[in-house]
């Protein structure tokens, strides 16, 4: 066959071809964890009953839920250590089931041992080898030095305390240079100092454009670092989103005198009330544009309402999450 | 990349036997019997019988059927040595969480397994050469003797050792590391039992109880591959002079191994890694 015959194949420089391109340029990023309607059974009990979540490029997302939700097999799920029974991966753009996929993933799971017999520093070889990746040995350094191992290089694992040996698997899950890092219960083992630690590696992380699931009992450090939230419960996806959509309401306490009938209509009219005492705690809308309580305030005090005091008052993660988890039961008792 | 994983997770395992004290018991468990097998020949040469002093044509052929008996002990510390070592080396690692974070970068778990097979069979291997290579030197020193076929005698211990550490690596998928190395030891002394079995069944005639060997050997091929490491060690008079008598002597092998059960070893080697690889590739960690 002559080359005349060959069908005409457009050069790079073709514009059909740079359209092309840009087009795929302008495509939104892949998420760097997404997933489908995940699905486990460990015999006769479903750990995990379709749950879906995804995970921006660069955002730090949280993963909550009561012991035995299946947020660990989730993770696992994620990173091809447990066998899904249906439902699809897809991390970094490929799919879960290729191994390749992990290329720029670090990892520190729940149960974070590392072989005893090698030095700390010999672990992190280890993993930039097993990455695939090329980092330079300082490099490595600066990791332990991060993670405040900088003086125990040359220790075996062996020797480590628990606590030194969770420090160590956090700098091997960011020894390899990831785009994405999956930290379950980073801080099971480390005193208040190290949670302090983690959460500034966090930070920078993010601030590096490093996507982070943070799988953490601690709701207070969720609230503090994390982008977004998914609530798990029993295997399933009991609530996701923002922390702002999670924490949407807002209340307003009011240290309140002399509340006649027409203040109390007032302050139903403004959002749900419970009183204790003089304290009087009105919920607000979600879509507040900022004039709700000024207006409480100047219609209360026109109707001879006395009032002593205003405090915004802000719903915590952890109140929130317990409500969601407390109606997740009480739907199905 | 992929071969890059296997010879990382290869360096690894040989590491870890070496700073475990797998090896350093091994070599201390080896001295001992190098040592006493030195002095047990070195006597052997001005030993006085009923007939008077043995010649040394006699001393030659008492040697060899010795050196078998000696050979067969070293062989056992390879068999236990390697079997409690595949073992814990792929469930230790599952159970503790080790492999979690390992298996959670870009690697196949078969590429890891085939490293781990190779770091032990380099190892099972390097050890059975080394030791038994100490041990034909020690009675060519003593005795004065040297096997025919030295090389092939070891290269068939040295395929004894992968057989039985691919069976551990399979069972090691399947059941906990200590059962693991427990059975693997287990099947391998009872092969070699049915292989003595089967041998008196040739011996008396019993075709029945004769085919008890060859299925054993078929089934689990580290008898097959230590009675042709046998017949390789021996000297080939002994046979000729013990012949009718001695047939069925658990220590004494009629024929070398042919090619076809040479290549039935290689594939079942191949076989139970692959199931091996299959299993661990489907297991939830």
């Amino acid at each position: 066959m002559s080359t005349a015959d060959a069908p005409a194949v457009a050069g790079p420089g073709d514009p059909a071809v740079r359209a092309a391109a840009q087009l795929v340029r302008d495509l939104p990023p892949s998420p760097a964890l997404w997933c489908d309607g995940l699905r486990k059974r460990y015999g006769r009990r479903t750990a995990v009953d379709g749950v879906s979540l995804s995970v921006g490029r660069g955002e730090v997302v949280g993963l909550l839920g009561p012991n035995g939700a299946g947020k660990t097999t989730v993770i696992k799920m994620l990173l091809g250590l447990v066998r899904p029974d249906a439902g699809e991966v897809m991390v970094l753009g490929r799919p879960g089931s290729d191994p390749a996929a992990r290329a720029g993933v670090g990892y520190l799971p729940e149960l974070f041992r590392y072989q005893p017999w090698l030095t700390a520093a010999e672990v992190l070889e280890l993993h930039v080898r097993l990455a695939g990746a090329h980092v330079p040995e300082d490099e490595r350094h600066g990791c332990l030095e991060l993670v405040g191992l900088a003086t125990r290089a040359g220790d075996r694992v062996g020797g480590f305390s628990k606590g030194m040996q969770q420090r160590l698997g956090l700098a091997v899950a960011l020894v390899a240079r990831p785009e994405l890092v999956v930290l379950d219960e980073p801080t099971s083992a480390l005193d208040p100092l190290g949670r302090a630690d983690v959460r500034d590696v966090v930070l920078s992380l993010r601030q590096r454009g490093v996507a982070v699931l943070l799988n953490s009992h601690l709701i207070g450090e969720v609230e503090r670092v994390c982008d977004r939230v998914v609530v798990l419960d029993r295997g399933t996806v009991a609530a996701s989103g923002t922390l702002a959509e999670l924490l949407g309401r807002r209340e307003v306490r009011l240290h309140l005198g002399s509340v006649g009938p027409d203040g109390q209509a007032r302050l139903v009219a403004a959002g749900p009330v419970e009183r204790e005492g003089e304290w009087f705690t009105v919920g607000l809308p979600a879509e507040d544009d900022g004039t709700t309580v000024p207006d409480l305030v100047a219609d209360l005090v026109a109707l001879g309402v006395r009032v002593h005091a205003v405090e915004p008052a802000r719903i915590s993660l952890e109140e929130r999450l317990l409500g969601i988890l407390r109606a997740g039961s009480g739907d199905r008792s | 990349m992929s071969a890059r994983t296997v010879l990382t997770v290869a360096g690894l395992t040989l590491r870890e036997a070496s700073r475990r004290r797998v090896l350093w018991a091994l070599a201390a468990l080896t001295a001992a019997l190098l040592g006493l097998s030195a002095w047990g020949f070195s006597r052997l040469a001005g030993v006085e019988t009923d007939f008077g002093t043995l010649t040394s044509g006699q001393a030659r052929l008492v040697a060899s059927q010795l050196l078998n008996l000696v050979m067969f002990g070293m062989s056992l510390i390879a068999a236990l040595g390697t079997a409690f070592l595949a073992g814990p080396t792929l469930s230790g690692e599952v159970e503790s969480g080790i492999s979690l974070t390992m298996l959670a970068r870009p690697v196949r778990r078969s590429t890891v397994l085939l490293g781990k097979w190779l770091g032990l069979v380099v190892f099972g291997s390097g050890f059975v050469v080394l030791a038994g290579l100490a041990q034909c030197l020690v009675v060519q020193l003593t005795v004065g003797y040297w096997p025919p076929d030295v090389v092939g005698a070891l290269a068939l211990l040295a395929g004894q050792t992968t057989v039985l550490l691919t069976l551990g690596l399979l069972l090691s998928t399947v059941v906990s590391p200590m059962a693991s190395g427990v059975v693997a030891v287990g099947l391998f002394g009872a092969t070699w039992i049915a292989g003595v079995v089967g041998g008196i069944g040739q011996a008396l005639g019993n075709d029945g109880v004769a085919r008890v060997g060859t299925v054993s050997r078929i089934l689990l091929p580290t008898d097959g591959l230590w009675r042709g490491a046998m017949h390789s060690l021996q000297d080939p008079s002994a046979l000729a002079q013990f012949g009718v008598e001695l047939e069925g002597f658990p220590f004494l092998s009629e024929a070398s191994l042919t090619a076809a059960y040479l290549a039935w070893t290689v594939v079942w080697v191949a076989m139970v890694w692959g199931l091996a690889a299959l299993a661990f590739s489907r297991r939830d960690l």
